[in-house]
């Protein structure tokens, strides 16, 4: 950098090397509070958390002796058929809500990023959802479906409309959303969706602010539709923010809890990872199993990031 | 109005101006009582009491206070725990012999017991519990009904026609509620059905016994009804619940703890002066029984006001308490003469001896000690399985299964 306005005399190699070697220093020297924040909060915990998988650690503490045991935990884990389900459920939860809330984050982005009247007070009213603490979320919804005395069946089968002279009920008769293993799934990812979209919703839109609006103009002189220009200009420009759209959601829907935990509670074939795993160290009590599983979701999950990373990369190229 | 402390001077002077956090009740008015008694503790001793309710589903409180002792918390000094959890929590808990014996005496033997664990008393019975029927006396009556079901198979028909009927008018209708969300709870009711068909409890003598074809057939005799007079929904209900439905008019039936009672005969209640208790209904080759529930209060080990604590317990497990608890909770006294107390048994008739008799069936804590919880978790969410529509010919042996692993490991 301080040779591109007048040559500097080459200083002789040791000197540079000393000087380099000293900056180096203090490089490490300025990093070193945030590497030590960083080892204390996520190493420390993570390396704890696996040395625990491989000992027979209890949650009410001595009453059985920590011991080493080895793999025990993971082949445990590997029969475990009610994880497996668990893992199962988790994907396709973070399948289905991720997928509705990108495609409905995107419309309402698109919206909002539209000039109309009384598009601030829109911006500001899509977030209320997103505002509402996530188990106070998942306790109303679980009011509103209740299949006595909640508001969804109660609209449901009080709708009707004609259509080509037959009749049609909304729904025929009340259903238990929640209690019923067909429809669980459907309406816990429903909630999320209600609840995460409009945070979606919100990194698309800085995403769109950001594309010049000349190229539009430009795009419309050379007569180019409006469709054309959304899948020409506005998608490929929106790639970056929709990546870190889905790295974000995807994360944490494969980490979800409390919605889980306030619908089901502990009802089989209706757990989360992160439900599951709860389950086994607090409830259980089996503090070195539960690591083991803890693990294995950190695992999961960072399979995940691989791969977004990965997709980033080769994208870029 | 709460009674006063009994010996209230003496503490005044010793413990005056200590604070102590009591983790306490939460299902029906379980914490409006809870903290009119503090408040009258802390007025007659001028120990401070904070009362925090603990999570309405016991497992998870149970889950709660592990945590707390696991860390050696003094955040909690007195807590209320299960029935079936002073084994696992033994070591954490402050013994009350030198203290509390002469109370103590006082107090039903077996629950004394049960709170002895190596010759300390750990905690001391604070209210009993134990699952009867509520039904509708009007609607039995307007349906030609001469006496409540002795057996399940009747309360299903009973429930089955009067659900019929009323659901005309009340289209919220259902003929029986229960507690069949996946928690403890669960294992209490599936007890109560399974024990009085002769199918065991669970665990006998060591043995896991629950995969029998008594249990089998009781089970899912309760899964074909899920739906038909129960709310489909039943399989999420936990007490409050229960309480709720059959409270708000809109059920025949309800299995709860005694509780209920006093909410159901209160302002506020669209069932006041129209329903009456029972003992539970029995399969075809079993009797009546009722699961043993129940409370205690402990103090912590690393409490730092044990003898405050101490005292706080003393006044909350007092003939005078359990007699007002009793009379404006309906809560089962665990004090012989509090229990036999006309003004108590006229306002709880569940303590009439026809039901306060029946045969009491406990979940099997003594064979799994800490790993109850986790055993008990197997139990819930299986029969909560066969609940939402899975045969229990496939559920019973993967408990058994399970179960069987766990009493392995111990």
């Amino acid at each position: 950098m301080s040779s591109v306005a007048t040559p500097a005399p080459i200083p002789p190699r040791g000197r540079r090397t000393k000087l380099q070697r000293r900056q180096t220093r203090l490089g490490w020297l300025l990093l070193l509070p945030a590497l030590a924040v960083v080892a204390f909060v996520a190493i420390y915990p993570l390396g704890k958390t696996v040395y625990q998988s491989f000992t027979n650690q209890e949650f009410l503490a001595g009453l059985t002796p920590t011991k080493w045991v080895g793999l025990h935990n993971y082949h445990a884990l590997f029969h475990d058929t009610i994880f497996r389900d668990a893992i199962v459920l988790t994907l396709k939860f973070t399948a289905i809500t991720v997928g509705f809330e990108f495609v409905l984050g995107l419309i309402i982005a698109l919206v909002v990023n539209s000039s109309f009247k009384g598009r601030g007070l829109m911006r500001a009213v899509m977030l209320v959802p997103w505002a509402i603490p996530t188990v106070v979320a998942a306790k109303m919804w679980q009011w509103m479906l209740d299949d006595t005395y909640g508001v969804v069946n109660d609209l449901g089968t009080r709708i009707h409309f004609t259509l080509f002279g037959w009749h049609f009920h909304l729904l025929s008769h009340s259903h238990a959303w929640i209690a019923d293993p067909s429809t669980q799934l459907a309406s816990v990812s429903a909630v999320d969706i209600w609840k995460t979209t409009p945070f979606v919703a919100l990194l698309l839109l800085a995403g769109l602010q950001v594309i010049p609006n000349d190229l539009y103009e430009a795009a419309s002189v050379d007569g180019a539709s409006k469709l054309q220009q959304f899948w020409r200009i506005t998608l490929p420009l929106l790639r970056p923010a929709i990546l870190v759209t889905l790295i974000f959601r995807t994360l944490d829907a494969l980490r979800v809890f409390d919605v889980f935990s306030v619908f089901f509670g502990n009802r089989l074939g209706a757990q989360s990872m992160a439900v599951y795993d709860q389950g086994a160290i607090v409830q259980d009590g089996h503090v070195g199993y539960g690591a083991a599983v803890s693990v294995a979701i950190f695992l999961i999950i960072s399979l995940f990031v691989v791969m977004y990373v990965t997709f980033v990369r080769v994208s870029e190229q | 109005m709460p009674p006063r402390v009994p010996n209230r001077a003496a503490i005044k002077a010793k413990y005056h101006g200590q604070k102590i956090t009591f983790v306490g009740d939460s299902v029906g008015n379980g914490h409006v009582r809870d903290l009119a008694l503090a408040k009258r503790f802390t007025k007659d001793t001028g120990i401070k009491v904070t009362v925090v309710p603990h999570p309405a589903a016991s497992d998870q409180s149970y889950a709660q206070l592990a945590r707390a002792f696991s860390s050696k918390s003094s955040s909690i000094d007195v807590a209320m725990i299960d029935v079936v959890w002073p084994g696992a929590f033994a070591p954490y808990l402050v013994n009350l012999k030198p203290k509390l014996a002469k109370q103590a005496k006082l107090h039903l033997a077996s629950i004394v017991a049960n709170d002895t664990i190596g010759g300390k008393l750990v905690a001391m019975p604070w209210f009993g519990d134990y699952g009867i029927l509520y039904y509708r006396t009007d609607l039995l009556k307007k349906y030609g009904y001469t006496a409540p079901p002795k057996t399940w198979t009747q309360l299903f028909q009973m429930a089955k026609k009067i659900q019929d009927g009323e659901k005309k008018s009340n289209s919220n209708f259902a003929g029986f509620v229960f507690q069949g969300n996946a928690y403890e709870g669960l294992t209490c009711d599936a007890l109560e059905w399974i024990a009085s068909a002769g199918g065991g409890h669970y665990i006998d003598g060591g043995k896991v016994t629950i995969d029998n074809a008594k249990a089998r057939t009781i089970l899912d005799a309760f899964r074909t009804q899920i739906g038909k007079i129960t709310p489909q929904g039943v399989t999420t209900y936990q007490e409050d619940q229960t309480e709720h439905a059959f409270d708000n008019g809109d059920a025949a039936f309800a299995r709860n703890w005694p509780y209920q009672y006093g909410i159901g005969a209160g302002a506020g209640s669209k069932v006041a002066g129209k329903f009456g208790v029972t003992v539970l209904p029995h399969g075809a080759a079993g009797g009546s029984v009722g699961t043993v529930g129940g409370w205690q209060l402990a103090v912590s080990k690393f409490s730092k006001h044990k003898n405050a604590a101490i005292e706080f317990v003393r006044y909350m497990t007092s003939p005078g308490v359990e007699k007002f608890d009793a009379i404006s909770n309906s809560n089962v006294p665990t004090i012989v003469s509090v229990a036999k107390n006309k003004a108590v048994v006229k306002t709880n008739p569940y303590l009439k001896p026809a039901i306060a008799s029946v045969p009491r069936v406990t979940r099997p804590a003594k064979f799994l000690g800490t790993h109850y919880n986790e055993a008990s978790k197997v139990i819930y969410q299986g029969v909560n399985q066969i609940l939402t529509g899975t045969p229990a010919s496939r559920v019973l042996p993967q408990i058994k299964s399970r179960l069987q692993q766990i009493l392995n490991s111990k």
